[in-house]
């Protein structure tokens, strides 16, 4: 089956991007820079990077707040117009159908933003569960493209782009404006851990934003900004302990063993609430934990955790930390355990190496 | 691509200079780029034995680990241990600076059955 592609596939390309299959789209994994010059450019400038991959539904309608309200963990009727949260979808068994952001546009109107190897299983599992409501559903992935401009310049670098100031907007807020004189949504949100913005656009769009803000961000100077793959991607994420489908959450994790009981408001009804109270009633039996190696070596996902001889978790997310030039990892494992400084070993290809649990996040910038 | 004249290679894409009855092993050019940033290299002792084709250790990326074959039976005399600590100097200088191991060959003359570089980059070619 061919893979599947942004329409920025043809500009990634001829970036010199190394192209790989993520989750059935044609993606770039790194560009000519590399990964570890990309993740640090990030980090002390600012980084571009495609996410038109991801899905975008449309919950429009009387019920929109209330509706979602009942399918998400954390508190949709909290969010003000022009405000977004990070959430989740759980079954009824507690654990989690997908990690997502709501964004409220007005009492009548939200957007959804999912995992792009999530949307369609997301949409059917959404649109399954409306039974009356007087919301209308629209799944708008492929209309859209979108691009996250991060690091301590990305405003500074969208700015001129805009005549919406950039400031003013919160983080986790968004506003409707123009971005080159193109209708978009401009979100204060990211997966790095940096300051920065999303743009959501026409997919049509799309090549013409990229090359502007390349340009813009003085792209190939010495410090300019720089196109990140999405090995910088999970290497930025990572070090700021934010959560990865299919990795921390998934259709056998919940999200109070993935440190994620701060979007879960128990006191509503929601899917998943009762299984999730529970859980916390009894005691959760493993936790998420962030760990560092201390001999030498890199833990990668799906190493098994060890404590004298007895395996007690394994390692959900693991790879060096190009920032902070260590090298870490996030793994669940048996609560008792689950503790700063608790000394453990990750078994890397049949050998015991030295880890230690610390606190997350691993990274966090300096906000002034 | 870079591919030295004065060098022997495998399809696992390693290289080979013989001195005197010791093989210098390292990997290519090629390889170093495929994987992109190393930042991890594993590798034997002195006084560690091969068969020819066995692992004698690995590489790692960012992303991925790979494993490094010896092209040549042998016992391992020297290594070099500063890729401990600068394992990017196999990505910038992957036929000098970033040799791997020197290995004391078991049977002399084995590396006549590996590559050339016309062969070599043949090889590559037709892998793409």
């Amino acid at each position: 089956m061919d893979l599947r592609k942004t329409p920025l596939n043809d500009t990634h390309r001829s970036l010199g991007g190394k192209m790989v299959d993520f989750g059935g789209w044609d993606m770039p994994v790194q560009y000519p820079a590399g990964t570890i010059a990309e993740h640090l450019r990030t980090r002390n400038v600012a980084g571009l990077f495609d996410v038109s991959h991801m899905g975008e539904i449309w919950v429009d309608g009387d019920d929109a707040v209330s509706f979602i309200n009942r399918l998400t963990t954390n508190d949709v009727t909290k969010l003000s117009d022009g405000q977004a949260q990070y959430s989740a979808l759980c079954y009824a068994n507690g654990n989690v159908v997908d990690d997502l952001l709501v964004y409220r546009v007005n009492a009548k109107k939200l957007l959804l933003v999912v995992n792009a190897g999530t949307t369609e299983k997301d949409w059917d599992w959404i649109s399954s569960h409306h039974s009356g409501e007087a919301v209308t559903l629209r799944n708008a992935s492929s209309d859209y493209c979108q691009i996250a401009i991060q690091g301590p310049k990305a405003l500074a670098i969208l700015q001129p782009f805009t005549e919406t100031p950039l400031d003013p907007i919160k983080y986790y807020h968004f506003t409707n404006g123009k971005v080159c004189g193109i209708d978009a949504i401009i979100s204060r949100t990211g997966y790095t851990g940096e300051d920065g913005f999303e743009i959501y656009a026409d997919a049509a769009h799309a090549v013409s934003l990229w090359n502007n803000f390349l340009e813009g961000g003085k792209f190939g100077d010495a410090d300019g900004i720089l196109p990140c793959g999405l090995a910088a991607r999970n290497t930025l994420r990572l070090e700021s302990a934010m959560s990865l489908y299919g990795h921390e959450i998934s259709d056998d994790i919940n999200p109070l063993e993935a440190n994620l009981g701060w979007i879960c408001k128990l006191e509503k009804d929601f899917i998943g609430r009762d299984a999730l109270l529970q859980q916390k009633q009894s005691g959760l039996k493993r936790k998420l934990v962030g760990f560092e190696m201390i001999e030498p070596g890199i833990a990668r996902d799906g190493f098994e955790v060890f404590l004298e001889n007895t395996k007690i978790g394994f390692v959900s997310s693991g790879s060096p930390a190009p920032y902070l030039k260590k090298n870490i990892g996030l793994a669940f494992v048996t609560a008792e355990f689950a503790k700063p400084e608790q000394q453990i070993k990750i078994d890397i290809r049949g050998k015991q190496v030295a880890a230690r649990i610390v606190q997350t996040p691993f990274y966090k910038r300096i906000k002034k | 691509m870079n591919i030295p004249d004065n060098l022997k290679y495998s399809k696992d894409h390693e290289w080979v200079r013989v001195e005197d009855g010791v093989a210098v092993i390292g990997i290519t050019d090629y390889a170093q780029h495929s994987l992109g940033d190393i930042v991890y290299v594993e590798l034997p002792k002195a006084g560690d034995k091969f068969d020819a084709h066995a692992p004698l250790g690995s590489v790692e990326s960012v992303k991925a680990v790979s494993e490094i074959f010896t092209p040549l039976a042998g016992e391992i005399v020297e290594v070099n241990s500063p890729l401990n600590d600068a394992a990017e100097v196999v990505n910038s200088d992957p036929y000098g600076k970033g040799w791997m191991v020197k290995l004391q060959m078991a049977k002399p003359g084995e590396a006549d059955g590996m590559l050339s570089p016309e062969e070599y980059e043949e090889y590559v070619n037709s892998e793409k």
